[in-house]
C-alpha cells in the first residue's frame, strides 16, 4: 500500500458491487486483509500507508479497532446485497502500519468480528505482522487463543548498522527472544527480511539470513529495498548522503540468500518468499498472486472481488468520518475487462513457483516459451510438463518473462 | 546623384544598348539583400511605404536565414546623363550548392558588383563565385558594404579586393546598403562601367533559363534572359533539351511585382508562365525557342542538375511516412535538383534516400520539412557517390553504404574536390591538421592583405561532408569559410565498415571510410552504441566489422534483475499499471534481431549526442 493510490473510477458510496463480481464466486477462496495505520515512529524507507501519533490529525488509535469492526460488519452487508455467496474467510491477515501497536485486544475483537460476519473455514489462517519491540510473551499468547496461528515478524536485518540505515528501533538480540514466544503459544513464524540497504554488504546479508535461519521459522521472507520516491530514504539519496544500491548487486544479495535457504531446506515458492514445506507458505499472500477475492478493511487498504478492484481513503481521519456517517470508505475501483483480468493472471501467477499453465496462454506467449527456455528464464523440464516454472535467473528477471509471456 | 526617371523603358522596346544586366555576388551576411532594398527604393520602384525588409526574399526560411535561396530578377529605371536606361538585377544563389545556378545566372549577365563587408573582408564562396564570373568575362565593380559599422575597416579591404581583382583601392565604391550612403554613385557606376547586351534581334529566339520557381497560384515561372530574336505573348514555344512546347500564357518583367509586358527583347530579363506544374519542365540552363520559327543551336553550358551528396531522410515517427512522401512531391516541384527514392532501414523503419547538390542544400531541404511541413526528421550519415569495381570487373555506383557489393574489391573510385579555405593567417596550422586528416593534399596558399589567407587543397568529397565545415568553424572560433568545386575522382583504400549488434548488421551506421579511419570510426560508433542501448536479457555484443573481420568490440552486460520484489498489501492495479507502461515502452522499441533498442539510441548515436542512459 505504498505511494499514492492508483487512478480509477469514482466508488458507490453504498459500496454495492456489479453483478459480475459474483459470478464464480464460490470457487475463490475468501480472505480477509485488516490493515492498521499506526507506527511508534516512521523508518526512513517506508512509504506504506502509517501514521505517527503526531501525524493522525485527529484520529486516534483508540477509536480504530471500532471503525475497523464497523467496516467488516458494513462489508458482509454489501457482498450479501451484491448477491456474492456466502463464504467462510479461509485466511485472515493484519498487516501495516504496526499491527501489534494496538493492545491485543484490539486485534481479538477485529477478528471476532470477521468470525461472526463470515465465520473462519476449518484451519483457517490468521497471521498478524508485528515488530520485535512491540510484543511480548503474554501479547503473542492472547493472540494465540483467540484463534491467531501465524505470526510475521519485522526482523529486516540482523545487523545493526542496517537497521540504523532503515531506522529500525529494534534491537536484533531481541529477534530470538520473540521467536521462542510465539513458537511456545503455539504459532508459526514468519521472518520479514530486506536487502539491498545503502551500505549494506554481502558479508552483512549473509549475517542476517544465516541469523534468520537459524531462529528455524517455518517460512522467511526476502524482499530487495525498494527506494520510494518521497520517503527520506530517497532525500537522503538524492543529496548524495546515501549511496543507492544497484540493481546487479542486489541481484547478488538475492542469490546469496536463494543459496542459504535452499541449503538450510527452505524452498522458494514465490519470488520473495520461502517455507520450510507447502504447508507453511503463506496462503493469505497466495491467494494475491492467484487473484482470489479479499476484503482490505482500513485507511488505504485495496479488495478485490470477482474483477472488481477497489481501495480505501487512505488517511485514518477522512477514513473515520467515511464510516462514521455510515458511507464506504472506497476512494475509487476499477472493474477489469476479460482482457485486463488475463493480464493480471500471468502477471501474478508467472511469479509463483506452480507457475502458470502453457496451454492457458495466448498464441504469441506461448511461442515465447522456446525462447524462455533457451534464456535460461524458466525451468525446462517444468515447461515440457506444461507450466511455467522460473529458474533463479528468472525470478530475478521475472518482469521481463513477464513481457515476454504478453506478447500478444 | 541622378534624379529618379520619370518614366521607365518599357520592355519589348528597348534598345539594347540602354539596358545595363548585373548580379550582386556576397557572402551570406554581407548584405546583399539590404543593399537591394535600397535599390528598390532609391529607383523609385517601391514607395518608402510599402518597403519590407529584404524585399526580394520570398520564403520565410530565406528571410530568416539571411541567405537567398531561388534568384530573382528585378528591372528597375535609372537615368545618367540625361538618358533613362533599365537595370537588370539578377539575384544569385549565395552558396557552394548552387554553383551551377549561380553559373546560370552568371551567364544572364554583363556584370557584377563584388559586395564585401567592410568588417569581416571578403570570403570563400565570395572567391569562388568571383572566380566564375571572370571566368565568364563579367565586368566586376567592387564594393565594400556596411561602412556604417563601427568596425568596419574599409581601407584595409579596399586594398584586399585591389590585390584581388587587380586596380587601385581608389576604385572600391563604400555603401552602407542601411542607410543609403553610396548606393546611387554604385548605381551611376554601374551604368556607366558595365557593357550594354549583345544579340540579333532578327535571329531565332533563344533565351536562357535562369531560374525556374514553382509557385502554387500560378505553377513554374520561368526566368529568362533573351540573347536573340523575341519572345511575344501566346507565342508556341520549344524547351531546347526535351523539344517540348508550351504556350506562352503570361510573359514579362519584374519590378518588383510582376508586370505583363508585349514581350522580351534582346538583351532583356523577365519571366514566362506558361501553366507546367512542375521545374523539371522548365529547366534551369536550358535554351528556350519559339515552336515556329526555332533555333538549331542551343546556348552553351546547360548541364543536368546531378546529386552530389546522400542522405536517407526517416520520419521519427513512422505513421509520418505517407506525409513525408507528399512533402518531398511538394518540395520536387520547386527544386528540380532534389532526387529521392523510398529505402527502409530496420533501424529507422521506412523512409527516403535523398540526393542533394551539397550539405547546405541537405539542410536547407530538412530545414523545410521540418517547418512546412511540421515533420520530425531522422537524417543518416552523408554520403557521396562511390564508383566500385569487383575482381570480377563489375562496377557498381554505391550512393549508399549497403549497396556496397560484398567479396572482393579490386578498386573503389572517390569524387575528390578542390577545396578553398579562407581565414586569418594566425588559423593556417589547425586547418592545415585538420585538412591533412582528412586526406587532403595541399595545392597552395596565398595571402588576401595582410593578415587573411586562402589555403588550398585537394580533398575528398566524403570527407567534407561528414562534419568537415563544423570542425573547421569551431577550430577557427567561426572565422574559417569553405568553398569546394568538384574536380573528378580518385582510387582510394576505402572500405565499408559494418555495425552489428548481437551479430546482426545495423544498417543506419555502416560507413564507407578509408581503411585507416575504419577502426578509428568502429571505435566512435560501438562505444555512443554500448552507451546507448539499454541492457537486455542477454550480453549484446556490439562489433565494428570490415567483411567478417571484426575491428572493435563493446558488449553490453545481461541485466540482472528486473522484477518488484513486492505487491504493496494487495495494490495489484499499481504493479499492472507499472506493466502496461513497460509494455507501451517495448511498442517503441525497434529489434534489430533480438535486441531491443529505442529509437532515441539510434537517433543519439547518428546525431553524436549521448543522453544519459535511461534506467
Amino acid at each position: 500500500m505504498g505511494g499514492a493510490l492508483p487512478l480509477g473510477d469514482p466508488a458507490p458510496s453504498d459500496g454495492l458491487l456489479p453483478a459480475s463480481a459474483a459470478v464464480g464466486a464460490s470457487a475463490r477462496d475468501f480472505g480477509v486483509y485488516l490493515h492498521v495505520p499506526f507506527c511508534r515512529v516512521r523508518c526512513g524507507y517506508c512509504d506504506f500507508n502509517t501514521y505517527t501519533a503526531t501525524e493522525l490529525r485527529g484520529a486516534s488509535q483508540h477509536d480504530y479497532a471500532g471503525q475497523a469492526i464497523s467496516e467488516v460488519e458494513a462489508a458482509g452487508r454489501i457482498l450479501e446485497r451484491s448477491g456474492v455467496p456466502d463464504r467462510e474467510a479461509a485466511t485472515v491477515f493484519f498487516g501495516g502500519g504496526t499491527p501489534t501497536l494496538l493492545p491485543a485486544d484490539d486485534l481479538v475483537r477485529m477478528l471476532r468480528a470477521v468470525r461472526s460476519t463470515w465465520g473462519l473455514a476449518p484451519g483457517a489462517e490468521v497471521t498478524t505482522e508485528a515488530n520485535p519491540d512491540s510484543v511480548d510473551a503474554a501479547y503473542l499468547g492472547r493472540l494465540a487463543e483467540s484463534g491467531f496461528t501465524r505470526v510475521s515478524f519485522g526482523m529486516q536485518s540482523a545487523v545493526p548498522s542496517v537497521l540504523a540505515t532503515l531506522e529500525r528501533t529494534h534491537d536484533p538480540e531481541r529477534v530470538p527472544l520473540v521467536v521462542q514466544w510465539a513458537r511456545e503459544a503455539g504459532l508459526d513464524v514468519s521472518l520479514d527480511l530486506i536487502y539491498g540497504t545503502p551500505g549494506e554488504t554481502l558479508a552483512n546479508w549473509r549475517t542476517s539470513v544465516e541469523h534468520a535461519i537459524r531462529q528455524a521459522p517455518s517460512h522467511i521472507s526476502a524482499y530487495s529495498l525498494i527506494v520510494e520516491e518521497g520517503t527520506k530514504l530517497a532525500r537522503q539519496i538524492r543529496r548524495g548522503e546515501l549511496a543507492p544500491v544497484d540493481d546487479d548487486v542486489q541481484a547478488e544479495f538475492y542469490e546469496l540468500a536463494d543459496d542459504l535457504l535452499t541449503e538450510a531446506g527452505y524452498g522458494w515458492y514465490e519470488v520473495s518468499n520461502w517455507a520450510t514445506d507447502d504447508t507453511h507458505r503463506s496462503r493469505h499472500n497466495l491467494a494475491y498472486w492467484r487473484s482470489q477475492d479479499w476484503w482490505g478493511v482500513g485507511p488505504g487498504a485495496h479488495s478485490h472481488i470477482g474483477g472488481v478492484r477497489w481501495w480505501n481513503v487512505k488517511h485514518p481521519s477522512a477514513y473515520g468520518d467515511r464510516i462514521r456517517a455510515g458511507d464506504s470508505p472506497a476512494a475509487g475501483r476499477e472493474t477489469l475487462d476479460t482482457a485486463t483480468q488475463e493480464m493480471e493472471r500471468v502477471l501474478l501467477l508467472t511469479r509463483i513457483r506452480e507457475g502458470i499453465p502453457i496451454d492457458s496462454l495466448g498464441a504469441l506467449g506461448r511461442r515465447e516459451v522456446a525462447g524462455l527456455i533457451a534464456d535460461q528464464l524458466i525451468d525446462a523440464r517444468a515447461a515440457l510438463s506444461g507450466s511455467i516454472e522460473l529458474t533463479r535467473r528468472g525470478r530475478l528477471l521475472a518482469d521481463a518473462v513477464v513481457r515476454r509471456l504478453l506478447a500478444d | 546623384m541622378s534624379p529618379r526617371p520619370l518614366t521607365a523603358l518599357e520592355p519589348a522596346a528597348t534598345p539594347p544598348e540602354f539596358i545595363r544586366n548585373f548580379c550582386i555576388i556576397a557572402h551570406i551576411d554581407h548584405g546583399k539583400s539590404t543593399l537591394a532594398d535600397r535599390m528598390l527604393q532609391i529607383t523609385g520602384i517601391v514607395d518608402d511605404r510599402s518597403m519590407r525588409a529584404q524585399y526580394l526574399d520570398r520564403m520565410d526560411i530565406e528571410r530568416e536565414r539571411g541567405i537567398t535561396i531561388k534568384s530573382q530578377a528585378v528591372r528597375m529605371p535609372w537615368e545618367l546623363d540625361g538618358q533613362t536606361y533599365a537595370l537588370n538585377m539578377i539575384d544569385t544563389p549565395g552558396h557552394v550548392d548552387f554553383t551551377y545556378e549561380v553559373s546560370r545566372s552568371l551567364a544572364a549577365c554583363e556584370g557584377a558588383i563584388l559586395l564585401v563587408d567592410a568588417a569581416q573582408g571578403i570570403e570563400a564562396q565570395t572567391l569562388a563565385n568571383l572566380y566564375l564570373a571572370l571566368e565568364n568575362d563579367l565586368t566586376i565593380i567592387p564594393v565594400l558594404n556596411k561602412i556604417d559599422l563601427p568596425a568596419a575597416d574599409p581601407d584595409k579591404y579596399a586594398k584586399e579586393l585591389a590585390s584581388l581583382i587587380g586596380g587601385s583601392p581608389d576604385d572600391v565604391l563604400r555603401v552602407s546598403g542601411k542607410t543609403g550612403v553610396g548606393v546611387a554613385e554604385l548605381l551611376d557606376r554601374a551604368t556607366r562601367l558595365i557593357p550594354a547586351p549583345e544579340g540579333d534581334p532578327a535571329a531565332p529566339a533563344r533565351a536562357m533559363i535562369f531560374d525556374s520557381v514553382y509557385d502554387s497560384y500560378r505553377g513554374v515561372v520561368t526566368y529568362v534572359r533573351m540573347i536573340d530574336g523575341k519572345l511575344n505573348p501566346r507565342e508556341k514555344i520549344q524547351m531546347m533539351s526535351t523539344r517540348a512546347t508550351h504556350e506562352i500564357l503570361e510573359i514579362g518583367v519584374t519590378s518588383p511585382e510582376p508586370t505583363n509586358s508585349k514581350g522580351l527583347g534582346v538583351g532583356e530579363v523577365g519571366y514566362l508562365i506558361t501553366g507546367v506544374k512542375d521545374v523539371r519542365q522548365s529547366k534551369v540552363g536550358d535554351t528556350v525557342t519559339t515552336a515556329l520559327r526555332p533555333a538549331t543551336v542551343a546556348l552553351p553550358g546547360y548541364t543536368e542538375p546531378k546529386p552530389m551528396v546522400f542522405s536517407g531522410l526517416y520520419p521519427i515517427d513512422g505513421s509520418d511516412y505517407p506525409a513525408l512522401r507528399e512533402a518531398l512531391d511538394k518540395l520536387k516541384l520547386s527544386d528540380a535538383s532534389l532526387v529521392y527514392e523510398p529505402e527502409t532501414s530496420v533501424a529507422l523503419g521506412f523512409g527516403f534516400r535523398c540526393g542533394f547538390l551539397g550539405l547546405l542544400h541537405l539542410e536547407i531541404i530538412t530545414e523545410r520539412l521540418d517547418r512546412e511541413f511540421g515533420l520530425d526528421l531522422i537524417t543518416t550519415a552523408p554520403s557521396v557517390i562511390y564508383e566500385v569495381t569487383t575482381d570480377d570487373k563489375k562496377t557498381v555506383t554505391v550512393t549508399n553504404p549497403s549497396e556496397f557489393p560484398n567479396g572482393k574489391i579490386a578498386k573503389v573510385e572517390e569524387p575528390i574536390v578542390k577545396a578553398a579555405i579562407l581565414a586569418p593567417k594566425d588559423y593556417v596550422g589547425v586547418i592545415m591538421e585538420l585538412c591533412q586528416s582528412r586526406r587532403g593534399t595541399l595545392l597552395g596558399m596565398d595571402y588576401l592583405g595582410e593578415d587573411r589567407v586562402e589555403i588550398r587543397y585537394t580533398m575528398p568529397l566524403g570527407e567534407i561532408v561528414f562534419d568537415f565545415f563544423d570542425n573547421l568553424k569551431s577550430r577557427t572560433a567561426g572565422y574559417g569559410s569553405l568553398d569546394y568545386e568538384p574536380i573528378g575522382s580518385q582510387e582510394a583504400d576505402l572500405v565499408k565498415v559494418d555495425i552489428l549488434l548481437q551479430g546482426e548488421q545495423v544498417d543506419a551506421f555502416s560507413a564507407i571510410v578509408h581503411r585507416d579511419k575504419a577502426y578509428d570510426y568502429g571505435v566512435l560508433m560501438t562505444g555512443r552504441l554500448r552507451k546507448l542501448i539499454p541492457r537486455q536479457q542477454f550480453d549484446v555484443p556490439i562489433q565494428a566489422a570490415i567483411g567478417a573481420r571484426i575491428i572493435a568490440r563493446e558488449s553490453i552486460s545481461a541485466i540482472r534483475k528486473d522484477v518488484l520484489a513486492k505487491c504493496y498489501g494487495g495494490d495489484i492495479s499499481r504493479k499492472r499499471k507499472l506493466l502496461e507502461k513497460q509494455k507501451e515502452g517495448k511498442k517503441r522499441m525497434k529489434m534489430v534481431g533480438r535486441v531491443e533498442v529505442p529509437q532515441e539510441a539510434f537517433i543519439a548515436a547518428l546525431s553524436g549526442d549521448e543522453p544519459p542512459k535511461k534506467k
